[in-house]
């Protein structure tokens, strides 16, 4: 369990972190999401201790370890760079935890070999970081980290420096890793898919603050705000509210509800096509249709179509 | 855009020309004339008790100086890119001060401070401590041209590997001082190194601000620079080559054992 409370923290003038508090629960894994500059990096480095806190408090497993350093707070931190000690081989960087705690060399050796097993690195040993690729210097980063048995594992960007193949293998691979290994996970990332794709619970920030916490298809269903619907996944202005693309409903008859709107473009990616309307007198916005639904309409660029939202999951405008 | 063949060889011609025309051949020359009378009569000229005592006493002061100035270099340049302290920039700039500032005003600078008539020399007199025209003055000396050596090598390495492998180390439960042994110090071992060799070089080839200190008394305080010019303004050639040559031969030695030294620590 991380218990973060009223934490702040600012760099001169610019708050990073204002007033925040977050609970995560044990053996959960628990995204930080937002734009960069929200202050999910700074919250993360907060509960590693290697940023201290303004105001407020952490607790982890019932301790508080706001004034102690990272050395005594039981963590593992995956950085987006990866952080390898590139004169070390792999073998040494994954065994530096256990050497520094001074544990007996028969101990670190089957260790080692135990997590490089876990992490497939198995025969890497004697290898430096300049020789693996980015894929598995970040795997050796994580067996290093896990070396240590820490209480909470936080991952900073961990796929972020990685190719997008990479990265979604490495996703997966994290994802069963953490269901055998059930230690407590945090993870900062900006990409709301792999939030989606990973979390148990996801906690959205932005300009330093909390916007809301929740499991992933909570905040995709119920965003608290504007703002969450809007990092959460593509939206559309329709009339005085936020809509899901794929919830907009397009009829080639007036209905009476719908807002008319002409087809500037239409785009088939795959089983998706892509609506691009132009709403009368109201700006522009796109429907996402099946590719079943679209062939059944019968649309063509530059037809006027009527748009109205599916019912229930439009929300309310603020403004 | 790939060179011709021609401009390439062209180029390596040019540096390496300009190389020997300015480095090797008056160091070629030198070694020649040292070994011109044979190889009995250098041996003769370096084992005179005046050769054999600056020989040690550069030995001596080089091994005081270099090993101050890099413990204080490293320091430094983690003072430096690390710490937020204030009045960084000045620091920077005295770091570079022996740099700017000719040797002879060094030495002068020392004896105006430590001399007989200078501001502390009465008091440290009174205490029995003797600095100017003695050795300690000459490692004073030697520590101030020779400080900057090790920090300008350091500084820009420690930049370049960031400090995201430090914070790596401790969260991984590494004390400071765990991690600046196992982390910081071999990431910068070459820049150290490097620095270590330019530091030896000089300490061992200073002439000027020793010169002014040093108060020339024979077979005391007379290192090997100035048994050289000693040798060369009494019109003892030779004899200022075969030391010549000696200086060179402990550079290269230094050289030499810190490039083994490497060897060793990257096969490990």
């Amino acid at each position: 369990m991380i218990s973060v409370s009223s934490v702040s923290k600012h760099y001169g003038d610019f708050a990073a972190l204002h007033d925040v508090s977050v609970e995560i629960q044990p053996g959960s894994l628990t995204a930080l999401l937002g734009p960069s500059g929200s202050g999910k990096s700074t919250l993360l480095r907060v509960i590693a201790g290697l940023e201290v806190p303004d105001e407020g408090t952490v607790v982890l497993e019932d301790r508080d370890v706001t004034g102690l350093p990272p050395q005594k707070r039981d963590i593992g931190f995956v950085f987006q760079h990866y952080a390898a000690f590139k004169h070390m081989t792999v073998r040494d960087n994954v065994a530096f935890g256990l050497k520094v705690r001074k544990r007996p060399k028969a101990e670190i050796t089957s260790k080692v070999d135990e997590l490089l097993g876990i992490v497939g690195l198995s025969g890497y040993q004697e290898r430096y970081p300049s020789q693996l690729s980015g894929g598995q210097r970040q795997r050796m980063a994580l067996a290093r980290a896990l070396a240590v048995e820490p209480k909470v594992l936080l991952l900073d960007e961990p796929f972020g420096a990685l190719d997008a193949n990479v990265r979604a293998e490495l996703r997966a691979w994290l994802r069963r890793l953490h269901d055998e290994v059930h230690v407590t996970t945090v993870l900062v990332t900006h990409d709301q898919e792999e939030a989606m794709e990973l979390a148990d619970s996801i906690v959205v920030l932005n300009a330093g603050k909390v916007e809301q916490v929740g499991a992933p298809r909570e905040l995709y269903d119920t965003p608290a705000n504007e703002f969450v619907m809007g990092f959460l996944g593509p939206v559309a202005r329709l009339g005085d509210g936020l809509v899901r693309p794929h919830d907009l409903v397009l009829r080639t008859d007036p209905d009476g509800i719908g807002v008319e709107a002409q087809i500037s473009r239409i785009v088939h990616l795959g089983f998706e096509v892509r609506v691009e309307l132009d709403l009368v007198g109201d700006g522009a916005v796109y429907a996402q249709l099946t590719r079943h639904e679209a062939e059944q309409l019968e649309l063509h660029e530059g037809d006027i179509v009527y748009v109205r939202r599916d019912g229930v999951k439009s929300l309310p405008s603020a403004a | 855009m790939t060179t011709s063949r021609a401009s390439r060889y062209g180029i390596r011609f040019f540096a390496l020309g300009y190389l020997a025309l300015l480095l090797i051949v008056p160091i070629g020359v030198v070694l020649y004339r040292t070994f011109e009378p044979g190889v009995g009569a250098v041996w003769d000229s370096i084992t005179t008790p005046a050769a054999v005592s600056a020989f040690w006493l550069t030995i001596e002061i080089t091994a005081i100086a270099v090993p101050l100035n890099t413990i204080f270099g490293i320091v430094a340049a983690l003072a430096l890119v690390r710490s937020r302290v204030r009045g960084k920039r000045v620091l920077e700039a005295l770091i570079d001060l022996p740099f700017a500032i000719s040797p002879v005003v060094i030495g002068l600078s020392l004896f105006l401070l430590y001399g007989r008539q200078g501001w502390l020399g009465p008091t440290l007199t009174d205490a029995g401590i003797q600095i100017i025209f003695s050795v300690p003055g000459m490692v004073l000396a030697t520590i101030f041209v020779c400080l900057p050596f090790v920090v300008r090598e350091v500084v820009p390495v420690l930049r370049e590997i960031g400090d995201e492998q430090e914070q790596a180390a401790a969260t991984l439960g590494a004390s400071r001082w765990q991690t600046f042994l196992r982390v910081t110090l071999p990431a910068i071992r070459w820049g150290v190194a490097y620095g270590v060799v330019l530091s030896v070089a000089r300490a061992i080839g200073e002439f000027g601000a020793v010169s002014v200190v040093s108060g020339k008394i024979s077979g005391e305080t007379i290192t090997l620079p100035l048994l050289v010019e000693n040798r060369f303004s009494n019109f003892d050639l030779a004899g200022a080559y075969a030391a010549s040559a000696l200086m060179a031969v402990i550079a290269l030695a230094t050289l030499l054992a810190l490039t083994l030294l490497q060897r060793k620590g990257d096969a490990r």
